[in-house]
């Protein structure tokens, strides 16, 4: 808008980049943090300025630290003998979420993608095989989507640490916790019927 | 501009923050690129995969636009296949084959019925891997780059065909090929249609047609590289096969 001012506005068209936000949402959050400088706006801008000069992708397994290596590969309790496969760190935020994994993980940054030309060493394949070797590790646990792509990579990892004495594992495949049949696509129905067990 | 059809779908790519850019092999318009509104969603994440049967509708202003596809699910392939790699692999490589070679708008519908019934077999977990081989000797001769393995190009004979030429695609036989015989790509019985194949047959097959979609076809194409999930395949089924069986192939000059 023409009597906007010029910072205000450069303001207003970074947040409309930002996920989920348009010109209009990302007009109201500026007009939102301006009403409230002193609680949110001075605080919010501090503490993007200090993650921004501090984050970086874990040397080890690729979560998002604030150090060379993340919370979750510097604790010796975490070193399980298991690794956990994920595509995403959003996933794996899912897996912490959950609390119920108490291994480490490893974070590929994508899915084998011949239309994208993502290939394995893009996706640090390489650099969890030799963390499998070196760290001893008893069990990989193949946490990717159930997708075309997600499995292809699945499929690609299980080959490529063939060998190397750990047992390959995957997430089993079915009817989420509260849902109803009647809603499920026939995919995710034949999935868990094949995937059916003793009761 | 309006149409409805349904057909399989090669591939999708998100578009914007929600929305996907997929394309689709029908019987009636070919392979056909239109953006989903929403497709980039939780809700149509299990529908649009590689390989499912879709209800599609079409709109546009223009004939020549981009256009968008409403679209309903009616049967699911990938779901099946996902746990077994190298269906996971036929059915990937048939979706990006397609979507590599077809052109445009442009109806193929002996090629669509034959993928759709290939993409049932994958799924259905039958013999499909000589129905592949087969398949794709008919996309080559779909795009205009057949291979003719009725007679021996040098003497005319139909039996002893061993070999097939590079240069011509025409079938050899054992007299025809004399000392030129390292040169020619091997010409497995199941590519002739004669009895039951074995994997390395397959194998063997798989590298005769990898050779003219990779130098006939790919070059006339833009000379873009053939699919990665291709080479996954036939990487897959090489793994299963013992190498004694394999024999010596030419070198294809």
């Amino acid at each position: 808008m023409a009597d906007t001012p010029r910072e205000i506005e450069a303001l207003i068209e970074i947040l409309a980049r930002l996920p989920g936000l348009g010109p209009r949402s990302a007009r109201r959050a500026v007009l939102h943090l301006l009403r409230r400088r002193g609680a949110l706006m001075a605080p919010l801008a501090q503490a993007m300025q200090i993650v921004a000069e501090t984050a970086r992708d874990c040397l080890t397994c690729g979560n998002i630290a604030t150090s060379d290596t993340c919370a979750i590969c510097a604790s010796p309790q975490r070193a399980t003998g298991e690794i956990c496969v994920v595509e995403d760190v959003a996933d794996l935020w899912a897996m912490e979420r959950a609390g119920v994994f108490r291994g480490r993980y490893h974070v590929l940054g994508g899915t084998l993608s011949a239309l994208d030309a993502v290939g394995p060493e893009d996706l640090g394949i390489p650099r969890l095989l030799s963390r499998v070797r070196d760290e001893g590790i008893k069990e990989v646990i193949l946490a990717l989507n159930a997708t075309v792509e997600g499995q292809t990579t699945a499929h690609y990892i299980a080959d490529a640490l063939r060998g190397t004495g750990a047992a390959v594992t995957t997430l089993a495949q079915g009817v989420p916790i509260g849902g109803e049949l009647d809603y499920l696509d026939d995919g995710t129905i034949s999935a868990a019927l094949r995937s059916r067990r003793s009761f | 501009m309006e149409w409805r059809d349904q057909g399989v779908l090669l591939s999708m790519r998100p578009h914007g923050e929600s929305s996907a850019i997929i394309e689709v092999l029908t019987p009636s318009r070919g392979r056909h690129a239109g953006v989903v509104r929403g497709g980039g969603g939780r809700r149509f994440a299990p529908i649009l995969q590689p390989g499912a049967q879709l209800s599609l509708v079409w709109r546009a202003r223009l004939e020549d636009q981009l256009g968008t596809f409403a679209v309903e699910p009616l049967r699911a392939r990938a779901p099946l296949v996902l746990g077994d790699r190298a269906a996971l692999a036929g059915l990937s490589s048939v979706c990006a084959l397609l979507a590599f070679a077809l052109p445009e708008r442009a109806p193929h519908v002996a090629m669509y019925d034959l993928s759709i019934a290939l993409l049932d077999l994958i799924v259905a977990g039958g013999d499909w891997q000589a129905a592949y081989l087969r398949w794709e000797l008919t996309l080559l001769e779909d795009m205009g780059f057949g291979l003719d393995l009725s007679r021996c190009a040098v003497t005319g004979e139909r039996e002893n065909l061993a070999y097939v030429s590079p240069r011509s695609g025409r079938a050899v036989s054992v007299a025809g090929a004399g000392e030129w015989a390292p040169r020619l790509l091997p010409l497995p019985a199941c590519l002739l249609g004669q009895g039951p194949a074995s994997l390395a047959d397959l194998v063997q097959g798989l590298a005769v047609t990898g050779y003219f979609l990779e130098h006939r076809l790919a070059p006339a194409l833009g000379d873009r590289p053939l699919p990665e999930a291709r080479r996954r395949l036939v990487d897959i089924l090489s793994r299963g096969v013992n190498p004694s069986e394999v024999s010596p192939s030419g070198d294809g000059q």
